[in-house]
């Protein structure tokens, strides 16, 4: 083994019906080390780090811990805990019923009793350690989601391990916690421990880690030292080849040609949704494409949901094409030629088991109506047609949908909206966790469909996405519009102004 | 890291709201709901109530029942639900019937209480494996077993008889009595308060299962395993084992609970305990066992028994003592506890969002 | 009907012919009603016969263990109807159905005596009893949709409400009398109409499977209620309304339930509140699990539900033959579902693919070697 390596994962190989998930994938964890693991969506960063949690069993390679155990079987997660591989995961992965004490001490005290007394002591002192505004004995669901991963990491930091991995920790942590998060792993790394960290921020990666190791494919690409791989070089060995093709995105927009003027395709006054949004006004005009932004919990995809009628709304006026009308339930909405695109692909967007085809039709379908099913040719047609278009990877229309990929369903239901032919689409998150290639589809169609006279609001999480296809930005923060950026204003230090807080500053 | 002021002020606040958890809550609910239902009974009904040996009547007569409960708590804390303790109860009181009686078997009690423990653990270890190990949905697996049960019930014996066994009589007849809770008679003589064997183990199950619960890792486990399975399972519990665990605890207690049965009816009937899976489910959600897994409370499942008994009792005193209004107060009892459990995790949900 | 998805690995070692039949999600219900088929044909041919003969009023019927199959296996298939919905869109079966048959019955009876227990002359067209009957099954299927749909509980428990009380219900309709109807046209449906020598429920067993059958063709009924079962959240943001449809199910149930009831009763002109329809939501759940329909909700076949009905039949008929006590064969069946879950399983088929995969493995090894 090398010199000072904690972790060592040798020629690791995991298959799945039909999919090569890892081949002869090497990875190397050394003491006190911060290692980034790197890779698109579907490269097998996940799956690398199930196979190391004992979650899925590996199909062939070996893995060695150093003083612990030579070619380790870890065929479960408690496996992997007792020799010292602790995980926290981008879901929260504790017990809502339980109390916040008993999910740090849970599976992992020994003995066959519970000392109450004990583990709540032990627990309020790390909770005041590391400045996590939670009780030991409150109910963890009781906790806000930032709070529950932070108990999470709580968890993970006492269990004295060797190697400490972290899934997309920080995608539901905001600033000041990220910041915090960051010091303890460095505190950590004092200590000795490994820490393996997945993210998809680049920012963050250059921030706090010393190696990385880039997965391509299933395959490894390589083992970097962070000095040695400037960030261009980061993203084309992620995506295996130079890619440019981002910057000319920006060229075939043309927000000029907008009437401002003209009566708003969509229009709400007063907007109150019941999910914790302030009143809102908010237009758009036919041609358009503007954003929501701000910081996960600002409030931007309440908005839109409350603009879909996805959540119940409370007061306020809205008006399609200047006719008032009522927006109660997402059908109110598509009826009146919205399209709405939601935040959680799995949760909200796919039907799982159903083909691609009768994913494709749904909303069609359902405005049409009940009493009025369309023919089976009809259906494929339709389908058919926009898998082309989309150039959507299927083995055909009959495979069930969850048997794609992450980025071919997202278009799978960016097909289902567009059938629909909505004259405003709102797209929450389009892009998130789907590979760069398919991002920049995606953001290509967007303006296409704004050539073509829709309108379109456009959320997403990185902020080159939205300056490169937005002609507007609306940044919310705390429930609130705090600011609307157009032309000149749309640049990443002006939208950070307004989302930190005061155009004053 | 330094001890930050901001987060101390803030956890007093949260220190009034944490002492209330789903458990608790759902908990105070059962026993303010017995206690209202019992002095109620004791305003309106008079009398017999109000006497300690109505009390010790309602735990005679449901001494089976509190196991059956518990085990079933138990199953339903985990996220899972078992239906077939009611027929298990049935087969138990008829195989030991049949082995015990003079003209059958003629064997000693102390084999019969064996062969309940043992047909109990069985039911428990086959469909907790089924459920655990292969993943198939419990309601299925133990809608099978309480199908089974029921057969073979039949096949061993297809009518009902009274055990003779002049062992098992005095067993049966053992009365314990409970000392400074009897009553005075008409002739100002006085009558022991007391209890049968049964309603000892019955005790003994609750004081057992629920320190099970409170104090050790299985125990807490059955709670992180209903709470979220995978969730569980990342911290580091073997989920498998642990519902398998909770499916051979219940089917233990069905076994004891089916001996309890049988010690209080004497003998053996393909229709004894029909429906008794039904009332210790209504016990255990009455008892503030939340059917989506993760909450509950065997002392809450010990008052819900005694709730639903009660009510029984009123039903009956009220004269309405045609055996379909027992089937009916209890079908209604469970259908507005659903109801309100329904009503408490919509409202909590909404609070979070 | 579309063919399943979900079959184990690749599939694609099974080509050819062999290989569709067993994608198909009739396999399973058919092999089983060969499996019964070949048991009988060895153990006694003449459970085939089928004779033509005739019954106490002097009318030609046929009769023979087929028949009893066909004609016993009617309420089962009409309740498969509803319980395939249910379970695609609810992901939980309806445990109640035995206990609403008899209230159905019980309704039945009531508007037919009127006041009287035993009158000699029906108090009421069959038709308006049959339409009552009907009205009162969907609103106790609406109660249960209620809870399920609207206060979220699961279906299984959700119904063990009225799987409690529906017998108890039943009684109470009828003041726990037993009446009997001595008309004998109210028995055409559940026995024979005077020169029709098939039986009557067989009949309306076709005429339900047709109704659902255009029901499904003209109505968005399963994709919307696979939707449901798959993805709430996400059928509702396509503008499904989720509680709606699984209400929905939970009434198309009670109808069938109705229609089944109506059958029970007709067949004996009366009715035993503790008997009637006495574990038929065993036979129903089974058929719909024979079918190869996940009992956890979503894609559905009914054909395959149907057939699953039939079989079923087929399989009580046999053990009743062979002079099983009829409470033991309780006993039987559960072995029976125990099985078919136990294949089911996606613990056990992924190990069945495993094994599969290396006896391929090693017959490619073989003749390579043979090479």
């Amino acid at each position: 083994m090398e010199n000072g390596a904690v972790l060592e994962m040798r020629g690791i190989c995991k298959y799945f019906p039909g999919v090569r998930a890892l081949e002869d994938v090497d990875f190397t964890l050394r003491e006190g080390e911060i290692h980034a693991l790197m890779g698109e969506n579907g490269a097998g960063k996940s799956t690398l780090i199930k196979v190391l949690t004992g979650v899925y069993p590996k199909d062939g390679g070996e893995i060695n811990l150093t003083g612990v155990a030579s070619n380790a079987h870890i065929r479960s997660p408690q496996d992997a805990q007792k020799l010292g591989i602790a995980t926290v995961y981008q879901e929260i992965t504790l017990c809502p019923n339980l109390t916040v004490a008993e999910n740090m001490y849970i599976g992992r005290t020994k003995g066959h009793l519970t000392n109450w007394k004990k583990i709540n002591a032990d627990a309020e002192k790390l909770l005041d350690e590391l400045g996590i505004p939670a009780l030991a004995t409150q109910q963890l669901g009781s906790c806000s989601i930032a709070v529950q991963q932070m108990v999470a990491i709580a968890r993970a930091v006492d269990m004295d391990c060797k190697v400490l991995i972290l899934d997309e920790p920080t995608s539901s942590l905001d600033e000041q916690e990220v910041l915090k998060l960051f010091n303890l792993m460095r505190s950590l790394k004092e200590k000795g421990v490994g820490i393996i960290f997945v993210t998809h921020f680049l920012e963050q990666v250059y921030e706090v880690c010393d190696r990385i190791t880039v997965l391509r494919d299933g395959k490894l690409v390589g083992e970097y030292i962070i000095e040695d791989l400037p960030r261009v070089k980061l993203v084309s060995k992620m995506l295996g080849k130079d890619f440019d093709d981002m910057a000319d995105i920006k060229s075939e927009s043309d927000a000029d040609n907008i009437d401002y003027n003209d009566i708003p395709v969509y229009e709400a006054k007063d907007l109150t949704g019941t999910t914790g949004i302030k009143p809102f006004d908010f237009e758009i005009h036919k041609g358009e494409v503007n954003g929501f932004t701000g910081l996960l919990g600002s409030g931007r995809s309440e908005c839109v949901r409350a603009i879909f009628g996805a959540d119940k709304t409370n007061g306020g006026k809205v008006w399609v094409n200047g006719k008032q009308v009522k927006i109660n339930k997402p059908l109110d909405a598509m009826k009146n030629g919205i399209s709405y695109l939601p935040e959680d692909r799995k949760l909200d967007g796919i039907v799982g088991d159903l083909s691609v085809r009768d994913n494709i039709i749904l909303a069609l379908q359902v405005m049409k109506g009940f009493f009025r099913p369309f023919t089976r040719a009809q259906a494929e047609a339709f389908a058919d047609e926009y898998i082309k278009l989309l150039s959507i990877k299927t083995a055909s229309s009959e495979s069930p949908v969850n048997s794609l990929s992450g980025g071919n369903q997202q278009k799978v239901i960016l097909a289902r909206w567009l059938l629909a032919n909505p004259v405003y689409l709102i797209l929450d998150e389009p892009t998130r966790g789907i590979d760069i290639g398919t991002k920049v589809e995606i953001q290509k169609l967007v303006l296409k469909l704004a050539a073509e006279g829709k309108s379109v609001t456009f959320i997403s999480s990185e902020i080159d996405e939205m300056i490169r296809t937005c002609s507007s930005l609306i940044v919310m923060r705390d429930g609130k519009v705090v600011g609307e950026l157009k032309g000149d204003d749309l640049n990443q230090n002006k939208i950070m102004a307004t989302i930190a807080g005061g155009e004053g500053k | 890291m330094s001890v930050n002021i901001n987060v101390n002020t803030g956890k007093n606040k949260l220190r009034r709201r944490a002492a209330l958890t789903d458990t608790n809550l759902l908990l105070f609910i059962t026993i303010g709901v017995f206690i209202v239902m019992y002095v109620c009974a004791i305003i309106f009904l008079g009398k017999g109530f109000t006497k300690p040996q109505a009390f010790f009547n309602i735990l005679n007569e449901n001494a089976s029942l509190i196991v059956l409960s518990c085990g079933m708590s138990l199953v339903m804390i985990t996220g899972g639900i078992d239906i077939s303790v009611g027929q298990v109860t049935s087969l138990v009181c008829m195989a030991c019937a049949v082995y015990l009686d003079k003209d059958h078997g003629n064997g000693d009690v102390f084999t019969s209480l064996f062969i309940a423990l043992g047909i109990g653990l069985a039911f428990g270890a086959v469909q907790g494996f089924l459920v655990a190990y292969l993943e198939i949905q419990p309601f299925i697996v133990t809608l099978a077993g309480l199908f089974f049960a029921k057969g073979m019930t039949t096949i061993i014996n297809s009518s009902q008889f009274n055990v003779e066994n002049d062992q098992f009589k005095v067993l049966k007849s053992t009365e314990v009595n409970v000392p400074l809770m009897g009553s005075y008679n008409k002739l100002g003589e006085y009558i022991p308060g007391y209890v049968e064997i049964g309603v000892l183990v019955a005790l003994a199950v609750v004081i057992i299962l629920f320190a099970l619960l409170r104090w050790t890792k299985l125990g807490r486990n059955f709670y992180a395993v209903g709470g979220n399975n995978q969730s569980a399972n990342m911290l580091g519990i073997n989920v498998k084992f642990t519902k398998f665990m909770a499916h051979l605890i219940c089917g233990l207690c069905a076994g004891i609970g089916g001996y309890v049965y049988f010690m209080h009816v004497g003998s053996g009937s393909p229709s004894h305990a029909a429906g008794a899976e039904m009332n210790a489910i209504a016990s255990s959600i009455i008892g503030g066992t939340m059917l989506t897994g993760g909450v509950g409370n065997i002392a809450g499942t010990f008052f819900g028994v005694l709730s639903l008994s009660t009510i029984k009792n009123i039903v009956a005193s009220l004269g309405l003592d045609e055996a379909w209004w027992t089937n009916i107060t209890v079908a209604a009892m469970l259908c507005i506890f659903l109801l309100v459990q329904s009503v408490i995790l919509a409202r909590k949900n909404k609070n979070k969002k | 009907m579309t063919e399943s998805n979900n079959t184990i690995g690749s599939g694609k070692s099974f080509k050819g012919f062999v290989g569709r039949l067993v994608q198909n999600q009739l396999f399973i219900p058919i092999a089983a009603l060969l499996v019964l088929v070949i048991f009988n044909l060895a153990a006694d041919p003449s459970f085939f016969k089928i004779t033509l003969d005739q019954n106490s009023a002097g009318d030609p019927v046929l009769s023979g263990y087929l028949i009893t199959i066909v004609d016993y296996a009617s309420e089962l298939a009409i309740l498969a109807i509803g319980m395939t919905l249910v379970t695609a869109a609810s992901g939980g079966q309806d445990i109640s159905v035995g206990a609403t048959i008899a209230i159905a019955g019980s309704v039945v009876l009531r508007v037919l005596c009127g006041t009287d227990s035993r009158p000699e002359k029906m108090q009421a067209p069959i038709i308006v009893a049959f339409l009552i009957c009907v009205i009162v099954s969907a609103l106790f299927g609406a109660f249960n949709g209620a809870l399920v749909a609207f206060f979220k509980i699961q279906p299984m428990v959700a119904t063990l409400i009225l799987f409690t009380a529906g017998r108890s219900i039943a009684a109470w309709i009828n003041n726990n009398e037993l009446p009997i109807i001595s008309d004998p046209s109210f028995g055409y449906y559940g026995n024979f109409i005077p020169g029709i020598p098939l039986p009557t429920p067989v009949f309306i067993a076709a005429l339900c499977m047709v109704v659902i059958a255009l029901v499904l063709k003209f109505t968005n009924l399963r994709l919307y209620a696979q939707a449901v079962g798959i993805n709430p959240s996400s059928s509702r943001l396509n503008g499904i309304n989720p509680q709606m449809i699984k209400f929905l199910t939970f009434v198309i149930l009670g109808v069938c339930v109705a229609v089944a009831g109506f059958i029970k009763v007709s067949r004996l002109s009366t009715i035993n509140y503790s008997v009637v329809a006495k574990d038929i939501e065993m036979d129903v759940i089974l058929a719909v699990a024979l079918g190869g329909n996940a009992l956890s909700g979503g894609k559905f076949n009914m054909t395959a539900s149907i057939l699953g009905a039939y079989v079923i039949q087929f399989l009580t008929t046999t053990l009743l033959k062979f002079k099983v006590d009829s409470a033991a064969i309780s006993a039987y069946k559960a072995v029976v579902v125990i099985i078919l879950v136990v294949l089911s399983a996606p613990f056990v088929r992924k190990k069945i693919g495993e094994l599969r995969k290396k006896i391929t493995a090693r017959k490619v090894k073989a003749a390579k070697e043979g090479v």
